[in-house]
């Protein structure tokens, strides 16, 4: 089933997406002329896979649960924003903030990523082929990001948990944040994410892990100057 | 100022690389507005740069307040100087004459207190006004007009009054122009540095300001990507600029970047829009090179 933003309101698809029923054999759907539109296919809940052919706005596939949403161009500020289960899979570039606040499932991204990519995930997985901006993972609570090429300026501000995996050039590391030693728990984290993108010219030898130095968990007195 | 929060205001900006593409430069550049009234629904201006060739008097963009009896202020002036022309456009007029800036504004300055000088310059024409972005651009059949450049602005007011003088671009030097997403925070006391120098502003805005420091430096033979770039430390606060002069544009994001940008860059334009909904009527975009101008870079575009 297709639908054409240049004829079909945004409201109008999106609503439909959001309410396909669990008995509906129908599940595969297009979605043509995006136009750089807000929020196209935010709040989806239903294990279906939309395909969107062109250049998205702010917010696609925030909130996602379930569906499989296949961006066949560019993607604006906050993509999958708190999303929470599904996976999105961006063929071009992906504007500032995107998996903001995920919780679940799995973004990959052909292209770059701009700034603050993955600030304060909270448990999704994050694929990119590409680059990512500066001040990646800010303030990452839970999950993996898995960059192929380089991190811009402060890589990992304020951490609080997460894995971050680089293959290239790291600028530099934002606050608290250190490389750690891969261990085997990380081996097999890494060659799982791979797998997922399906990214063969790489193995977990490429990668060097980061993560939270853990300094700032508590107020410490010595530091009361620094804040 | 234009705005503190994610959302407010939208900037665009159009070069024309193909030469046969510049009558086209209105209409692309009244969508691109137009597309962007979400992010500014108060006031809406626009700056267009003309084609270089056979400027040789100048032009002063002026915008007559409803105070104004805009008849008698036309004879007024025509028998002041004698060989200008004068263009209505909604209830901006643009006044061709070879009479020198320092005379000619201050002409209008002294006499007439209901008349603001929006911008001037040989290339340069501004039109600005309150209301909504797509209402302002047909008011002013931007659709219409040709240029190599131009540069617009829809505001959403969230500190200063919604006025024309509130709104962007700003023109603080001849064939100069600046539109801004974001706020300063050291415009004050910038103000007051300016003003030293001999600057006159015209507004308690942000973003005036900045075009006040723009010229300042420019004055001083530094380039505009020289001059962005010292801006970067002299100028504090959140910003997306888009700078323009009679020879082209540039921009430039803080080095926090919050405010967005994106520029897509075929064989025959280059656009600049805070979002990509506002250029996506533009012929073969979905093929341009795309991408986010990086945190502290300036990247310009001269006319060759």
């Amino acid at each position: 089933m297709n639908f054409d933003l240049q004829k079909n309101s945004l409201r109008e698809t999106n609503s439909f997406l959001q309410n396909i029923d669990y008995n509906r054999n129908k599940r595969e759907f297009l979605i043509k002329n995006p136009k750089g539109l807000h929020a196209i296919c935010a709040g989806l809940k239903n294990n279906i896979s939309v395909t969107i052919k062109g250049h998205t706005g702010y917010y696609c596939g925030g909130m996602n649960q379930k569906a499989k949403i296949t961006i066949e161009g560019n993607a604006g500020t906050g993509l999958a924003e708190n999303m929470m289960s599904g996976l999105i899979h961006v063929k071009g570039n992906v504007s500032q903030s995107a998996g903001a606040t995920a919780h679940g499932g799995t973004i990959i991204v052909e292209g770059d990523a701009s700034s603050r990519c993955g600030i304060s995930m909270k448990g999704v997985d994050i694929i990119i082929k590409g680059s990512v901006g500066h001040m990646s993972a800010f303030m990452a609570q839970s999950g993996s990001l898995l960059i192929c090429g380089d991190a811009d300026e402060a890589l990992g501000d304020s951490i609080y948990e997460a894995n971050i995996y680089v293959a290239g050039k790291v600028v530099s590391l934002g606050a608290d944040c250190i490389e750690k030693k891969l261990t085997t728990f990380h081996i097999k984290k890494i060659n799982e994410l791979l797998k997922k993108a399906n990214i063969k010219s790489l193995d977990y030898k490429n990668f060097r892990r980061y993560g939270s130095a853990r300094k700032l968990y508590n107020f410490k007195i010595d530091n009361a100057s620094s804040y | 100022m234009s705005s503190k929060y994610f959302n407010m205001c939208g900037i665009v900006g159009i070069f024309i690389k193909n030469k046969k593409l510049e009558n086209k430069l209105g209409h692309y550049l009244s969508i691109m507005i137009d597309n962007m009234s979400t992010r500014g629904p108060d006031s809406a201006g626009f700056a267009i740069y003309k084609s270089l060739k056979n400027l040789k008097k100048y032009k002063y963009s002026l915008c007559i307040s409803v105070d104004e009896d805009i008849k008698l202020f036309e004879l007024k002036i025509k028998q002041k100087f004698k060989d200008i022309n004068l263009k209505q456009f909604s209830d901006h007029l643009v006044a061709t004459t070879s009479a020198k800036p320092n005379i000619f504004n201050k002409y209008i300055i002294d006499k007439f207190s209901n008349i603001s000088i929006v911008g001037y310059g040989k290339s340069i024409e501004i039109f600005k006004q309150v209301g909504n972005p797509t209402e302002v651009v047909k008011k002013f059949k931007l659709n219409n007009f040709s240029g190599t450049h131009g540069i617009g602005h829809t505001r959403m007011a969230t500190e200063s009054a919604i006025t024309t003088n509130g709104s962007h671009p700003y023109s603080t030097g001849e064939d100069e122009c600046l539109v801004h997403n974001g706020s300063l925070s050291n415009h004050n006391n910038l103000r007051r540095i300016l003003a030293k120098k001999g600057k006159k502003f015209n507004s308690y805005n942000d973003t005036e300001v900045a075009a006040g420091y723009i010229s300042d430096q420019l004055s001083q033979k530094n380039s505009l990507k020289e001059t962005l770039l010292k801006g970067l430390k002299d100028l504090d606060g959140f910003y997306t600029f888009i700078a323009g002069t009679k020879n082209g544009f540039a921009i430039l994001r803080d080095e926090i970047a919050c405010k967005p940008a994106v520029i897509a860059e075929t064989k025959d334009y280059v656009a600049i829009a805070s979002e990509f909904q506002a250029m996506a009527h533009l012929p073969n975009v979905n093929t341009a090179n795309i991408y986010e101008p990086k945190p502290g870079v300036v990247y310009a575009w001269e006319i060759k």
